[in-house]
């Protein structure tokens, strides 16, 4: 399978950067997936293998100072927006040691340091909170952008057209990236959504939208890149429509029932991101075999490294359970 | 000045004093709906002061986004009701950011929303919601029953770190009273007690105050029965120890406001208040609320289900037996 655009003049140690992106956040969703079924973690997860171009894409383009909002589904934006491995494997053992200090869990997950506010367990929750976030960096005056995350499931909430109408009024600096994965939860679009190409309500807003290949790094880079530089020149909002597919159920231990296993597995075999990109870079001589080897064993020791550090960790102490509940002045 | 005025001048101070200070609301460049935000627009611009879609939604997740990249909102809801729809902004986001994140950020915003009886305004525009905000861990509640409170209570709100909800009764924003001039504020947290008896405690906020000080009256000359009134002015922080303090004294209270008893924060009070007083046994209690139905629009039916002077004084000599 080659690329539909053609190689934006990467260099090889991008390619190899955009590659242990990619392949940390499926090693990491590949252990979580396992560790899962075996009983070890608590709760229930929501795996993104397979939509890891759209997370790596996208955040290749941002900065700290740059914000994203994200979904139930956000192990791979946390990644791509540079969260500490560890810290993300702690906080899905709820752990003290992880990144909400054991109080998020897996659809909780945020950095505010990096800009990343969050996970979200509520479909549709970002819309509205990355807007407020480009709607400050517009009253700053601020070269930075707000990126939205969210699923084709989303976009039948009324937060979508609150917030995309008013980003469009305000021309605000912010992209929204719909990872159209074809089902909402266990429905497949078809049966919910009247118009599944997400792209054309942008013409509703006023903003620039466009459909692409999702499971693409190449087009994903190029299409995020013209949509973040538009939003950092004061050029407005972009809607962006990335077609892709999770490889995993829902979350993880569905049985996927709405979906044929003739679909899963073609799909799978033909659009998976990594292996994609992976053959992309060593046929265009970007790397070599061995560097694409090295670079699955360098990130399977990272995740390995980082589920070592959770085992590691101490629990939280209950005594502070009632902590952070208001920020001052409420006695506990 | 009236109420909403003496509002007007704590909205002056903090955007005078901290220019991360935004305003937004529906209407909010006109003034809003009761004319308190009004002259905002003039002096400090369409930037500052922005104009919202009907999108109650968006005014609320837009002022937590905001507020994780720096800035003060203070969002105007309009009417109590309508924040309703923006319930799961309020409770799953603006609620739970801080805890849910382990304490990375906080959300210094404030929602003014207009609440209580104005006289005929019909079920959709007439209500008190106080009760389902203070059952949300990680809210502020404050409703303020007079001009000079709104004003300090607000310039506390804006200052605050916390998501408060500041409840401004209808009935009393165009009310005029004097107001303490220059900049202050009355600490959240802090009830005061606004007149002292010795037979018997009122614990009230809002308008339902007010009420209940001319009830307080009214029992003092008709039935020589000495009345002590607690304006709680904020109910989440709760400062319980004045009213536990009080009720010691008088060893009878009267939880009172105008939203519906059942499932109420009257009754809220009472249970912190008997877990609070030593000796639960000699302390006569009584809670007084709208009864339970939507606020109904005919003059004659409003006050069948909203409590106010008369059910104070009925509700206070059933309790002392008077």
């Amino acid at each position: 399978m080659t690329t539909t655009i053609p190689d934006p003049a990467l260099d090889p140690a991008q390619a190899r950067d955009l590659l242990r992106r990619m392949q940390t956040i499926r090693a990491f969703e590949s252990r979580v997936e396992e560790l899962f079924k075996a009983g070890e973690l608590p709760g229930f997860v929501h795996s993104c293998a397979g939509q890891e171009a759209t997370a790596v894409g996208v955040c290749s383009h941002l900065t700290s100072a740059d914000y994203i909002t994200s979904t139930h589904r956000g192990h791979g934006h946390a990644i791509a927006k540079g969260i500490s491995l560890g810290a993300m494997f702690a906080e899905l053992y709820g752990k003290a040691t992880g990144a909400c200090r054991g109080r998020g869990g897996s659809m909780h997950v945020a950095d505010f340091s990096i800009g990343m506010l969050g996970a979200n367990g509520i479909v549709g929750g970002g819309f509205g909170i990355a807007t407020g976030a480009a709607f400050a960096i517009r009253y700053q005056h601020r070269p930075d952008v707000a990126v939205c995350f969210f699923g084709d499931g989303a976009v039948n909430k009324g937060t979508f057209h609150e917030s995309l109408n008013f980003a469009g009024v305000h021309q605000l600096p912010v992209v929204f990236v719909c990872e159209n994965n074809r089902y909402a939860q266990f429905t497949a679009a078809s049966r919910t959504t009247a118009v599944t190409d997400i792209s054309v309500r942008a013409a509703g807003y006023g903003m620039v939208g466009e459909s692409l290949d999702g499971n693409d790094l190449l087009a994903v880079l190029d299409a995020a890149g013209r949509a973040i530089a538009r939003a950092r020149a004061g050029e407005g909002a972009t809607l962006l429509n990335m077609n892709t597919y999770r490889h995993s159920g829902h979350y993880v231990g569905d049985a996927e029932e709405y979906r044929s296993r003739d679909e899963v597995a073609n799909t799978r075999d033909t659009a998976d991101p990594v292996a994609r990109f992976a053959r992309h870079a060593v046929d265009s001589g970007l790397l070599t075999a061995d560097d694409v080897a090295a670079v699955m064993a360098e990130v399977d020791e990272a995740v390995a490294e980082a589920h070592r550090f959770a085992l590691d960790s101490p629990p939280p102490d209950p005594a502070g359970a009632l902590d952070d509940v208001w920020t001052v002045g409420v006695p506990r | 000045m009236t109420f909403g005025q003496a509002t007007l001048e704590a909205m002056q101070f903090a955007m005078d004093e901290d220019p991360s200070v935004v305003v937004i609301g529906e209407d909010i460049s006109w003034g809003g709906n009761f004319g308190q935000f009004r002259g905002l627009v003039d002096r400090y611009g369409h930037e500052r002061v922005v104009d919202m879609p009907i999108s109650e939604s968006l005014i609320v997740a837009l002022a937590v986004g905001a507020s994780a990249a720096g800035l003060k909102v203070v969002a105007s809801m309009s009417f109590v009701e309508f924040t309703l729809g923006a319930m799961d902004e309020i409770v799953n986001q603006a609620s739970k950011f801080r805890y849910m994140f382990g304490g990375q950020t906080s959300v210094p915003i404030v929602l003014r929303a207009s609440d209580g009886i104005r006289g005929s305004s019909g079920a959709q525009h007439s209500s008190s919601l106080e009760g389902m905000f203070c059952n949300v861990p990680g809210l502020k509640v404050v409703a303020p029953s007079n001009g000079n409170d709104a004003k300090g209570l607000l310039r506390a709100a804006i200052a605050d770190p916390d998501p408060v909800i500041y409840l401004e009764h209808k009935k009393i924003t165009g009310q005029r009273a004097p107001v303490t001039e220059g900049d202050f504020t009355v600490p959240l947290g802090s009830a005061a007690v606004v007149r002292e008896g010795t037979d018997l405690t009122v614990v009230s906020y809002s308008n339902m105050v007010n009420h209940a000080l001319v009830a307080a009256e009214q029992m003092a000359t008709e039935h020589g029965v000495s009345v002590e009134v607690i304006d709680l002015r904020s109910l989440i922080p709760l400062d319980l120890d004045t009213v536990a303090r009080s009720a010691m004294k008088t060893g009878a209270v009267l939880a009172a406001h105008e939203s519906w008893a059942v499932g109420g924060f009257g009754a809220e009070v009472l249970a912190q208040v008997r877990e609070a007083v030593p000796e639960q046994s000699a302390l006569r209690t009584a809670r007084l609320g709208a009864k339970t139905a939507p606020i109904p629009f005919s003059p004659q039916l409003e006050p069948a289900v909203v409590p106010g002077v008369a059910e104070l004084v009925a509700e206070m000599r059933r309790l002392l037996a008077v």
